[in-house]
């Protein structure tokens, strides 16, 4: 049994063993198609990219844009023809318009908010803490001779409206 | 009957959790001792009694009782054994179930590991657990109980979806899961602290170990999750950001923040109101994962069955617990103290610039992954967001993070002079940057390319990671060197250095391999007859034909495909197409050989009509990218390494806070040490 | 003092927005095609293949075109309907044949019976595509002019029948 398993799958390779071919006519075009699939979201999947889906519809949008390429159309204008027919919702890419605005800026915006509010908090920290005039080395041995935590050994030294609730 | 004892064991795990979540509570406030003393045996008889209700679910599973509505809908007397019981969470009840026993679990190993906490303290972080507790298993009773019963029983079972048969459904949830309701630990002792009005570094650093414990079951679950995408589903991706990746996601981009931002706040007492902040959350994301599953607001390929009544059930607890968080926040935190003194330039203001950082990254894919629903909402009308937005936004973001990192383990504590550092990291970066622009013109050798790629992208990942590394290599050093034996100055570095140091590798992994798969993957997409072959990135892929196999509950045709590379024989791949027994659902499961340097991943397509045997064929070379998976381990060894570190470990006597405060100056203190 | 409030403010906005978000149909996608002129095409009929169809030819009436298969599960669910709206005679209706082979077609008509005023056949799917057709079926609701005024993607019932498309179409009728 295992050596008839064997010679069928031998036998195939001595006849007609061959270079296999790219399903894709165009494997250059099919790259680039499959690079514009990922920024479609296929509408009857759930939440996953035309490149990615073996649903029907993903399938005809694949071929839908093959045809389109090989005509000649540009990227954005088979994104438009996609937008036209399904509506916004089908760009997993969505273009900066007034509508995504936000959703572009918002990460920008709250990066630089975010840094200058620390800044300006450390800034303000500096002027409001009020530390003892040790040394680095000399609150080390004052904390081990105590046998008490450096967070204890800092409080006395803040501010009095700091003190904790 | 047993169905209905887990019903009601439920039962008796709500009241005990209610029990918990009140009285230990009052009795802190109170300071009434014996109110307080209730909270461990509380905690330890709901862990009980969830337990006796999972393990009787787990009995209707392996014992195929189709009378449970539960097991009807999501097994199969065909199906194996460990995916029956893997199938327990296989849906939304069970997978509820399993929220509430690992919760229970946290709140037990709280009550067990805290004998050196003050009484109070142990009190409320338990209660609020407890408080926890409540929603979930009254959530499981009122709209989702796993334990229905379906009369007449079932003659057999619906099957589990058979993309969930595979030991991922074993391994993943359980670990994400625990990372889920392990913040929930950190939010305990937050609302604690914030109950207590005792915000200071000791509190920090309780959280701190029970943080980065939940962090590295994040860690390994969520990279368990991916790696379990990568092979099942055929594509060879390995993270699609879809908006139930993205809710694991944030809750782990925040729960790193907040392990950093603990670091400040022990270290310094600083910025205490922030990372307590951070620890609600880092929680509330979590709870916000679960709502976002589970209420069909979003569109996942993850998402359970929506039903609004959960939907309803589940934004009320969120609104309670989050809502009552928040709101206790902003009555305690303006009282907070402001902690020790550091300078701009610091290790300290490093970590909170990195803070902000990851901050900034979480709530970018907080927006990203909402913004259809708000738009919706506002009568915008649909649109989607998907992975080319999380990319676009993602890598900028993460350019300044890695640089920070690079610097804030060189940077000493409180006050760092910028000509000081810059010498110090000069070598480090012009090494990095040297190496990264020059390795991209011997990659395509090395992969066997039929041409060297070099852009701009792969130069700047490399970058990075390189950047990481050889920072590290100067901590080290500067660590390592000097008087007295090697080996006792690398002895003497603290666990958690190296375990900090071991999780920044592993970033730098990480980055690696997302910068070479994606630069440099190769994909054959062919009609292959009997025999034919085809050649991808130097390897040279037969295939052998298709042959039919039985499976336990399953038919699959195996693809035979041999590879070999340069006439010598590299392995045998055998990637399947299943057909299920009950379902009728087709599956294709890759077969990948893995390596250091590359994986190969054979996946098969169709077969082709009218033809000889012929059959669609996927190829693909995916270069390092198991060092994505390899770099989310190493991350989460670096946190294994950090709490098992001596001076976090829980001393067991009374006095002990006191004890362990000494040794932590003394860490505190290391860096300074070094660098006079 | 207020910063500290502003995340409980942050979060309250969000709640709202989660809540309103809760009953939202997240599969459904408004077509962009509705108040815009039906894309104009010309097909085959399904019964007799050597005669075309052409929306023009519906000029001055409303009508609605139905999209089916003999594959579609959900088709099956509304053909009754749409038998019992056929022999109302409220509203011509023409089906297209969407991806199908004629042969199954016309079995699947002959069987079930035929509600159709006409059926076109759109074997290759391209019509389907430019009225942006994603799930069969699928039911457009057509104007005097060749407008679309309505699209409802999923099975034809009683209740939005009677609840929106046939309303719809009287207005549509009086104008």
């Amino acid at each position: 049994m295992k050596y008839l398993l064997m010679l069928a799958l031998l036998l195939p390779t001595l006849s007609f063993a061959g270079v296999a071919k790219d399903i894709a006519d165009d494997p250059v075009m099919e790259r680039r198609m499959m690079h514009l699939a990922e920024k479609v979201r296929c509408l009857v999947c759930q939440s996953e990219p035309v490149s990615n889906s073996h649903s029907d519809w993903s399938n005809d949008v694949r071929q839908i844009m093959r045809e389109k390429m090989k005509a000649g159309a540009t990227d954005q204008e088979i994104l438009d023809l996609l937008v036209e027919r399904f509506g916004k919702s089908v760009l997993f890419d969505p273009p900066v318009d007034k509508e995504t605005m936000p959703l572009w800026s918002a990460p920008f915006i709250l990066l630089l908010l975010g840094g200058a509010f620390l800044v300006y908090q450390l800034k303000k920290r500096k002027g409001m803490v009020v530390e003892a005039e040790l040394s680095a080395q000399e609150q080390m041995r004052a904390a081990t001779l105590l046998n008490d935590s450096p967070a204890a050994q800092a409080a006395p030294s803040k501010p009095s409206k700091d003190t904790q609730a | 009957m047993i169905p209905e004892l887990g019903h009601f064991s439920l039962i008796v795990a709500l009241c005990l959790a209610i029990v918990l979540g009140v009285l230990p509570i009052l009795g802190a406030a109170r300071n009434n001792r014996v109110f307080m003393g209730v909270a461990r045996p509380l905690a330890y008889g709901q862990l009980v009694f969830v337990g006796v209700a999972f393990v009787t679910l787990a009995n209707a599973f392996l014992s195929n009782d189709f009378s449970v509505l539960y097991v009807a809908q999501h097994s199969n007397s065909q199906l194996p054994a460990q995916y029956r019981f893997a199938a327990i969470w296989g849906g939304h009840e069970g997978s509820l179930l399993l929220w509430a026993l690992l919760l229970s679990v946290w709140t037990a190993a709280v009550a067990a590991f805290s004998r050196h906490l003050p009484e109070e303290m142990v009190a409320r972080v338990l209660g609020v657990m407890g408080l926890i507790s409540v929603g979930f298993i009254l959530f499981m009773l009122f709209t989702s109980s796993p334990f229905e019963r379906l009369l007449p029983a079932a003659a057999d079972g619906r099957d589990l979806n058979p993309l969930l048969q595979d030991p991922g459904l074993v391994i993943h949830p359980p670990m994400l899961y625990m990372g889920y309701v392990g913040f929930s630990v950190a939010y305990a002792f937050a609302i604690s602290a914030l109950l207590g009005g005792k915000l200071d570094a000791t509190w920090a650093r309780w959280s701190r170990t029970w943080t980065t414990v939940a962090w590295v079951f994040m860690t390994i679950g969520i990279a368990l999750g991916s790696g379990w995408a990568y092979y099942e589903l055929g594509w060879g991706g390995w993270w699609f950001w879809d908006p139930v990746e993205n809710a694991s996601f944030m809750p782990w981009l925040l729960g790193t923040a907040l392990i950093h931002s603990l670091a400040v706040t022990e270290k310094r007492g600083a910025f205490k109101s922030w990372t307590v902040l951070l620890a609600i959350a880092a929680f509330s994301l979590s709870l916000l994962g679960t709502f976002l599953v589970r209420s069909g607001v979003l569109t996942s390929v993850h998402s359970f069955a929506a039903d609004p009544k959960r939907g309803i059930f589940i934004l009320s607890f969120l609104v309670l617990v989050i809502g009552a968080s928040l709101l206790l926040f902003a009555w305690r935190a303006p009282k907070v103290g402001l902690g020790g003194k550091f300078d701009m330039l610091s290790r300290e203001s490093l970590l909170l610039s990195n803070n902000v950082l990851l901050s900034v990254a979480s709530a970018s894919v907080f927006i990203g992954t909402l913004y259809p629903l708000f738009m919706d909402a506002l009568g915008y009308g649909k649109l989607s967001v998907g992975p080319p937005y999380f990319e676009a936004v993602f890598v900028p973001l993460m350019m300044p993070m890695v640089f920070m990192m690079g610097l804030g383990p060189l940077a000493r504590w409180k006050k760092m002079a910028v000509p000081d550092l810059a010498s110090r990291v000069k070598w480090a970066f012009t090494s990095a940057l040297v190496l990264a622009l020059l390795l991209p013109l011997l990659m395509g050798r090395f992969l066997s390319l039929e041409s060297n790629k070099w852009s701009p992208m792969i130069v700047l990942g490399l970058l990075m990671a390189f950047w990481i590394i050889a920072t590290l290599v100067v901590g080290l050093r500067q660590r390592w060197s000097g008087q007295g034996a090697f080996m006792v100055r690398v002895r003497k570095q603290s666990l958690s250095y190296y375990g900090m140091q071991l999780a920044h590798l592993g970033v730098a992994l990480f980055i690696i391999g997302v910068t070479l798969v994606k630069g440099y993957e190769t994909e054959r997409d062919v009609r292959m007859n009997v025999g034919d072959t085809v050649m991808a990135g130097g390897y040279e892929f037969r295939f052998n034909g298709v042959t039919e196999t039985q499976g336990p509950n399953y038919v699959a045709g195996v693809g035979h495909v041999t590879v070999n590379k340069d006439g010598r024989l590299v392995g045998e791949l055998t990637p399947e197409k299943r057909q299920y027994n009950v379902s009728g659902m087709p599956l294709t499961e890759a077969a990948i050989q893995t390596g250091v340097f590359r994986d190969l991943y054979v996946s098969l397509g169709e077969a082709i009509p009218e033809s000889d045997g012929a059959w669609a064929v996927r190829v693909y070379i995916k270069p390092f990218i198991d060092w994505i998976w390899a770099g989310c381990l190493l991350m989460a060894l670096g946190g294994i390494l950090a709490v098992s570190d001596r001076r976090y470990r829980i001393h067991k006597k009374a006095g002990a806070a006191a004890v362990s405060g000494s040794q932590f100056t003394v860490d505190g203190s290391q860096p300074e040490g070094q660098a006079s | 003092m207020m910063r500290f409030i502003l995340p409980f403010v942050i979060f309250l906005v969000l709640s709202v927005f989660l809540y309103k978000g809760l009953g939202r149909d997240t599969r459904e996608v408004p077509s962009p095609l509705v108040g815009k002129a039906a894309p104009a095409f010309v097909l085959p009929l399904l019964h007799e293949p050597g005669k075309v169809f052409s929306p023009k030819e519906m000029q001055g009436r409303v009508w609605l075109l139905n999209v089916w298969a003999s594959w579609c599960g959900a088709c099956k669910d509304e053909h009754p309907i749409l038998m019992a709206l056929s022999q109302q005679n409220i509203v011509p209706i023409i089906g297209l044949d969407y991806k199908d082979k004629a042969v199954d077609g016309e079995a699947t008509l002959r069987k079930a019976g035929d509600p159709y005023s006409l059926v076109i056949a759109d074997a290759d799917g391209k019509v389907g595509f430019d009225y942006g057709v994603y799930g069969v079926p699928e039911t457009y609701v057509i104007d005097k002019n060749g407008i679309i005024a309505y699209k409802l993607i999923g099975a034809l019932t009683s209740q939005n029948l009677r609840e929106k498309i046939l309303p719809l179409v009287a207005e549509l009728q009086a104008k």
